[in-house]
């Protein structure tokens, strides 16, 4: 797959000048070359309000986080994620029976004082669960790409509301490994080399209260070293801005962290708190001797959730956008070197379009005039044997016809002469009878007479 | 694989959708920290903010930028003396400048159009502003279209244009009219009546009156458009400044003592008009609706509504071209924008006919 290749040596190079870009070119330098002065004011003018301005607008427009949790089913990945946004979030456990992996999103709004969150959460169903793992991570590769191609595809769209959009591309993807204490499962890894170029990865060890301190320490170290020597990139937090450099700084030394999540509440001295009790104790969630949990909040929400969404525009979604163009053909630089316009390429495709699309339905015309024309010949022919046929029958018809009438004729003359035959016998007949009764009579007579 | 649910955008309606449930957390989670991430990266990245004066010359313009932000961004032309022969056309400087108060840092670019409006005949003499206006639209357009673009596109789109009329104290003139209609629907447009120290207050009430009145006749909407008011604050709070539009401002850039404190102003034999006093002109007004609440809403309406227009129409004109065997050159971009559509809010085109897709 060369383009997952391509797409791997894009996401070095950028992680390898991460730290010089994102880290703000100074601003002399930038002045020297655009030839800027800078000023200095002799009285008050008022915009150190402007970052107060832009918070204003976000607050209006509200946040949109979206956090994907991949782990095998029963790991504790919805538990963890109710207790970090300290809220029950209704779901019911999944069952272990899918056949293949399924992605089931879901948004809430959370408000905090005058900050509205709408948080998506996309949970992986059926990971890890299956016989055969093979096709385990190209769903969530899939539904991450898929949220990209919506958000490139209102961006390229003619008449678009870019502010007004629902953010659904993932910021965070927290990946659970199990707590084995050995090493990651090969599903893991693939898993992760999968989608470290398209997602902000963090990864945590889950139920923690399973592993001891020591075995911990080792499991954290092994995890490390195997995702190093494999080339995954995991999300490191960012240390170019002073002011969270040292604490995220030591945070990664604490990657990957261990958690607890709970949102039962137990009694420990004179408070509640969110606790898994046991008959050798209690684990306590925010107490940071217990587990990472609250390295895990910290890092997660308060300290880096903008870095987050960040680099998911302007590293995962640019790498993206510049992949699936290139797919496409576009680029920047034409034949000889001169600059291309993106314009100037959908241009030349779209008339190529239309010209095959023009061709095409020639050809469909010209296809379907030459079966009309045949259709009508077969007709033609078929009607053409109708006629002869009822000519033919009419001649027949008439043959006949004739051959009655001659025959008729003949029986009307051999009625007509037997009829007269018939009346000259009568006659005679008559006539002999006539004269035979008068010859009677007549010999009576005679007879009386003699 | 289920699709998210789709969210209506929270800005426009205040009542939540049914299917988006709202949860209420049951202690602190700590998700407003993100506001001051957001603070912390704005004020690493810096804002950029480009403003145009246009006005005839003589009515301040330089003097009133150099007021604005209290350096000394031109050099005024003093009056009187004819620095050389008046400009044939009209030209476009364009001067930036990096200013910083307490750590927010400001790339500020002066576009000044000496020029405008000195020749016998004016006529068509918006042409060359509104071709720099959507030049500067172009090349944002070119460098977002790019395959490999930048992380942060450098933006250089006119975000405000202050025009001065002349305090005749009648109405506005026929060459005001001609360009206001031209350029308010290219650009977010704020009036000012220049040198209003030459108008008494009577007068200037009148002068007002008559140029709102103009303004509503030939259907000019000036920032604040109305039709952007989000919710009853903003309406509110627009209303008050849409009644004082066009504020009668004078600049300064000299300091006199006036009462022992020192104070920006014009010494005149009568007396000393101090620019921030709000009893003499409204310069505080202007500064603070260009600089103080409204900077960003300047910046979001040029970025969503302007720009949007124009790249719509840039983008639908080009399938409107000829077409020819083989690449389709494109046309540079025309000086005078066809009749766009007003501002119209974008998210109000879902009303129009069916987007068309790329």
């Amino acid at each position: 797959m060369s383009s997952e290749e391509a797409r791997h040596l894009f996401f070095q190079t950028h992680m390898a000048t991460k730290s010089c870009m994102s880290s703000q070119v100074s601003v002399d330098e930038q002045k020297k070359r655009e030839n800027i002065r800078s000023l200095t004011m002799s009285g008050h003018v008022g915009f150190e309000s402007l970052p107060d301005q832009l918070v204003n607008r976000s607050i209006q427009q509200g946040f949109c986080f979206n956090i994907l949790c991949v782990g095998e089913t029963g790991i504790g990945k919805s538990t963890l994620i109710d207790t970090l946004f300290n809220t029950n979030f209704e779901d019911h456990e999944s069952s272990h029976f899918c056949p293949h992996v399924r992605l089931k999103a879901q948004t809430y709004e959370l408000q905090e004082s005058n900050v509205r969150l709408k948080l998506t959460i996309v949970n992986t169903v059926g990971f890890g669960d299956q016989i055969n793992k093979e096709e385990s991570y190209q769903p969530i590769v899939d539904y991450i790409d898929a949220q990209f191609e919506a958000y490139l595809q209102e961006e390229l769209k003619i008449k678009r509301s870019l502010f007004n959009y629902h953010d659904s591309r993932v910021h965070a993807c927290l990946y659970f490994i199990s707590p084995t204490g050995h090493s990651l499962k090969t599903l893991d890894l693939l898993a992760m080399k999968s989608l470290d170029s398209k997602v902000n990865i963090i990864p945590v060890i889950a139920k923690a209260d399973a592993i001891s301190k020591t075995e911990l320490q080792k499991f954290k170290i092994k995890l490390m070293s195997e995702l190093v020597s494999n080339g995954v990139q995991i999300y490191q937090f960012p240390t170019d801005d002073e002011t969270v450099a040292k604490i995220n700084a030591s945070m990664n030394g604490h990657l990957p962290f261990a958690v607890v999540g709970s949102m039962d509440e137990v009694k420990v001295g004179n408070k509640l708190v969110k606790a898994r009790q046991y008959p050798w104790g209690i684990v306590q969630v925010e107490n940071e001797n217990h587990c990472d949990f609250v390295k895990l909040r910290e890092m997660l929400i308060c300290t880096n959730m903008e870095d987050l969404r960040e680099q998911t525009h302007t590293r995962h979604y640019e790498l993206y956008r510049r992949c699936k163009l290139e797919e496409m053909g576009f680029s920047d630089v034409g034949p000889e070197n001169k600059p291309l316009s993106l314009q100037e390429t959908y241009e030349a495709k779209r008339h190529q379009i239309y010209g095959e699309r023009q061709r095409k339905e020639e050809e469909m015309k010209q296809m379907f005039v030459q079966r009309v024309k045949e259709k009508e010949a077969i007709l033609k022919e078929a009607e053409r044997e109708l006629q002869a046929k009822f000519e033919h029958l009419k001649r027949v018809h008439q043959e006949e016809r004739m051959k009655l009438e001659e025959k008729r004729r003949l029986l009307e003359e051999e009625i007509i002469s037997f009829s007269k035959k018939k009346a000259t016998s009568e006659i005679y007949q008559n006539q002999t009878f006539m004269g035979s009764n008068l010859k009677k009579d007549k010999d009576r007579k005679n007879s009386n007479f003699m | 694989m289920d699709p998210p649910r789709q969210c209506p955008s929270p800005s426009s309606s205040r009542p939540i959708s049914p299917r988006t449930p709202s949860c209420e957390t049951l202690g602190y989670v700590g998700i407003e920290a993100v506001l001051d991430q957001m603070k912390i990266k704005a004020m690493k990245m810096g804002f950029e903010f480009n403003i145009m004066v246009v006005g005839q010359s003589g009515l301040g313009k330089s003097t009133m930028v150099n007021t604005l932000f209290k350096s000394k961004i031109w050099k005024s032309t003093p009056s009187g003396l004819a620095l050389g022969p008046i400009p044939q056309t009209l030209q476009l400087h364009s001067v930036t400048h990096v200013i910083e108060e307490k750590g927010v840092k400001l790339k500020l670019t002066v576009t000044d159009t000496p020029g405008f409006g000195d020749q016998i005949n004016n006529d068509k003499c918006w042409d060359p502003i509104l071709g720099y206006i959507n030049g500067q639209y172009e090349q944002y357009l070119q460098e977002e279209i790019l395959i490999t673009r930048q992380r942060h596109i450098p933006d250089t789109r006119v975000h405000c244009c202050v025009y001065f009329v002349a305090p005749t104290g009648h109405s506005l003139r026929p060459l005001d009219i001609e360009f206001l209609q031209r350029l308010c629907r290219t650009v977010n447009v704020v009036p000012v009546i220049a040198r209003a120290d030459s108008l008494t207050m009577e007068e200037r009430e009148d002068f007002r009156r008559r140029i709102q009145h103009n303004l509503r006749t030939h259907s000019i909407d000036v920032y604040p458009q109305e039709c952007f008011d989000e919710d009853i604050n903003d309406k509110i709070l627009n209303c008050k400044i849409r009644e004082r539009i066009p504020f009668a401002v004078v600049g300064a850039d000299r300091e006199h003592v006036v009462n022992g404190r020192c104070v920006l102003g014009r010494k005149t034999k009568w007396g000393i008009v101090e620019v921030e006093n709000m009893k003499h002109c409204e310069f505080p007004l202007l500064r603070d609706l260009l600089i103080r609440s409204h900077l960003q809403d300047l910046k979001d309406i040029t970025h969503n509504v302007h720009y949007e227009n124009y790249r719509v129409g840039r983008l639908n004109e080009s399938h409107m071209l000829p077409r020819g065997p083989g690449w389709v050159t494109l046309d540079p971009a025309p000086a005078n924008s066809p009749a766009l559509p007003g501002p119209s809010k974008v998210c109000r085109w879902a009303q129009d006919t069916p987007s068309e897709e790329y």
